[in-house]
């Protein structure tokens, strides 16, 4: 794929300024303990490096936490918000739970499902979207419900959705989960 | 109105930062505390009656007791707000609204246990929240509250916001733990308990953030006082998030005690049923806990109006009661269909299990799939009494408790609406969700 061999013929480093970050996110765990700033650190890497954990991306955390690599890959593999293949410049990740199911999330996956002419889990051709139905988001008075990046899109209907997903498309830009957001309810 | 204790002064503009917070009261517990010994604080709470708010309803101040205290070794507090149990929004709405309740919360609680690092533990995609957290931490800090020698008092306590990354099982207090040192939220198994060997193998407490808040009314107005109020060994405030099918979703705080009737249908609370639609079924804590009918949920076999309490709810065991659990609320009326309710709650365990035991691991997938074969219209009645057995299989055999939390919302969906898997047994396609999909369709479409 494409994709990976760009991030592998690339050199993995963070930033300058994420550097210091992950310096002070070690330093909040005692002596020792720096496996701790795993998750947190993933976190910024996904962000960082495409929207994706590649294998050389996870060797170079297990390098920074002075732990093997295994260490990474088990953790990486096991919670959900980690990529670990390649993903759209926006991942949409729509609720699908009771309260969501309530309100219309199963209709919401099919209008989102036509509009960007995919399936759950797929991408689009341009590589803009990825479509992933998730489990609660703790977000079931609002629902139904959507996030993308760091974002909740809340109270959602066809029309509130199309708007967002066309405004996603024009920025043209990936999200991320470190992003800024707007808190519109909550 | 109802009494509002934590939610109080939800409403003043500004609330979230640190003057408008110290205006209003903000950290007076903190100074109260401070002044006492730490076995004061303790029994402060302990006489409160106040109870975990997490979804296991365990006496806050007895666990505290626990905790070891050997010489030369560090103790940890941990708030747990991963907050993914499908219906609860509650701690979200709290830290998100009122962060600086949490973080005194932490600082009163930390001086009760003698702890000097304390960390929250908050599931990923509460993201957002983590910088209000931090941002509220940093005032803290900068007001003294946090960091060397609180109020000049000779204490150090730092406090820290842990991100995880989307896994339910972290929520439970040991996979939360195996997570926060780096790890696969494996729970592990206890005995040892998180007080005697938590957090590095150091003696932990682990508390949701509902409770954490709640410590701060109870060191302000005394424990006695806040065990007069709500009912009987329910003793407080319980905030409530409600969804589902009716006309004001969101997050509540109650008076334990108020009557499930009147907080389905008073304009106080959840605004009566959506759209004038009748009450079906109420999944009254939180996905895990048992699903009632409507008449079960209003009232008890006993024939009294149910309370919004640990005892109500659970009034007449699991025959023909539930719990109170993390206080989710999902309402659904007569146009929803508890069999596809119960195969996103399947679908939802089915991939959250952490996959340590086989009876959860594989029984949750089953049961998944003999709900999906149902609905599809290609079940049989021997399906159901599958169900009925692979569920009670499940129980009480596995590690931790996501095994019976799957289990219960199959036991009781089958215990109180057999004739509804019966039909789609007996029709297939007949019952294919028309009605629900039309009704919630109406809700979502273009206007
Ligand atoms: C599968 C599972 C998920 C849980 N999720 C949460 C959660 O998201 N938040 C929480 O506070 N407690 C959760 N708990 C309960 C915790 O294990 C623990 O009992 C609780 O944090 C203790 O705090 P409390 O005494 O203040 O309620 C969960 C338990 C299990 C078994
Ligand atoms: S019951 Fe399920 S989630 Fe809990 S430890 Fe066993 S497999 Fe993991
Ligand atoms: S059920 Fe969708 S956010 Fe909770």
């Amino acid at each position: 794929m494409e994709y990976k061999s760009i991030i592998e013929q690339m050199e993995i480093k963070f930033s300058a300024d994420s550097l210091i970050l992950v310096n002070k996110i070690i330093a909040r765990y005692p002596a020792g303990k720096q496996k701790s700033a795993l998750i947190p650190l993933l976190h910024h890497a996904q962000a960082e490096f495409d929207g994706w954990l590649s294998a050389p991306v996870m060797d170079y955390i297990a390098s920074l936490l002075l732990i093997q690599p295994v260490e990474v890959y088990e953790v990486a593999t096991f919670y959900s918000m980690f990529n670990v293949e390649p993903k759209g410049k926006c991942v949409v990740e729509v609720c699908r739970t009771s309260s969501c199911w309530l309100r219309g999330a199963n209709q919401l996956v099919e209008h989102i499902e036509k509009k960007l002419n995919i399936k759950d889990g797929q991408t689009t051709a341009d590589g803009m979207f990825t479509l992933k139905t998730v489990e609660c988001l703790g977000s079931c008075g609002t629902a139904p419900m959507m996030m993308i990046g760091a974002q909740f899109h809340e109270n959602l209907t066809f029309d509130k959705v199309d708007e967002i997903l066309n405004l996603c498309k024009t920025e043209g830009k990936r999200k991320t989960y470190l992003d800024e957001v707007i808190i519109d309810k909550y | 109105m109802g009494r509002k204790i934590l939610l109080e002064h939800d409403n003043v503009p500004g609330i979230q930062g640190y003057d408008v917070y110290r205006k209003n009261g903000g950290y007076a517990s903190v100074e109260k505390a401070i002044k006492m010994t730490p076995e004061a604080i303790v029994e402060e709470v302990k006489k409160s009656g106040l109870r975990g708010r997490g979804g296991a309803g365990f006496p806050t101040g007895m666990k505290w007791s626990f905790l070891a205290k050997p010489e030369g070794v560090a103790r940890y507090l941990v708030c747990n707000a991963d907050e993914s149990e499908p219906g609860t929004f509650k701690d979200r709405y709290l830290m998100s609204r009122i962060p600086h309740l949490l973080i005194e919360g932490m600082i009163t609680s930390s001086l009760a246990l003698g702890v000097k690092t304390a960390y929250i533990y908050i599931r990923g995609e509460f993201f957002y929240i983590v910088r209000i957290l931090e941002k509220a931490i940093n005032e803290a800090y900068a007001n003294g509250w946090l960091g060397k020698n609180i109020l000049g008092s000779g204490v150090d306590l730092d406090l820290y916001v842990h991100v995880g990354a989307g896994a339910y099982i972290c929520g439970e207090e040991t996979a939360l733990l195996e997570s926060l040192e780096g790890k696969r939220g494996n729970p592990r198994i206890k005995p040892p308990f998180p007080a005697i060997a938590g957090l590095y193998g150091c003696p932990t407490v682990v508390n949701n953030v509902e409770t954490i808040a709640a410590v701060v009314p109870v060191i302000n107005m005394g424990g006695e006082e806040y065990a007069k109020i709500g009912i009987g060994k329910s003793a407080g405030t319980k905030l409530i998030s409600a969804s589902g099918h009716i006309n004001k979703p969101g997050v509540y705080e109650i008076e334990m005690g108020i009557t499930v009737e009147d907080f389905i249908y008073s304009d106080e609370y959840c605004g009566g049923m959506l759209n004038g639609g009748k009450l079906k079924a109420v999944v009254a804590g939180g996905s895990s806990v048992p699903i009632l009918p409507a008449d079960k949920i209003l009232s008890t076999a006993n024939g009294e109006k149910r309370l919004m309490s640990y005892e109500g709810l659970a009034d007449g065991g699991f025959a023909t009661g539930t719990m109170l659990g993390s206080g989710g609320f999902i309402v659904m009326d007569e146009t929803a269909s508890v069999v596809q309710n119960l195969h996103t709650f399947a679908r939802f365990y089915h991939h959250e299990s952490c996959g340590q035991c086989s009876p959860c691991r594989e029984g949750t997938g089953w049961m998944e799939k003999i709900l999906h074969k149902i609905l599809d219209g290609h079940g049989t009645l021997a399906d159901v009494d599958l169900l009925w057995e692979i569920q009670g299989k499940i129980e009480g055999n596995t590690i931790c408790p996501l095994g019976d939390a799957a289990a219960w919302p199959v036991a009781s969906a089958i215990r109180h609406f057999r004739s509804e898997f019966e039909a789609y047994v007996n029709n297939p396609g007949v019952l294919k969700e028309v009605n629900h999909y039309n009704n919630v369709y109406n809700l979502v479409k273009t206007h």
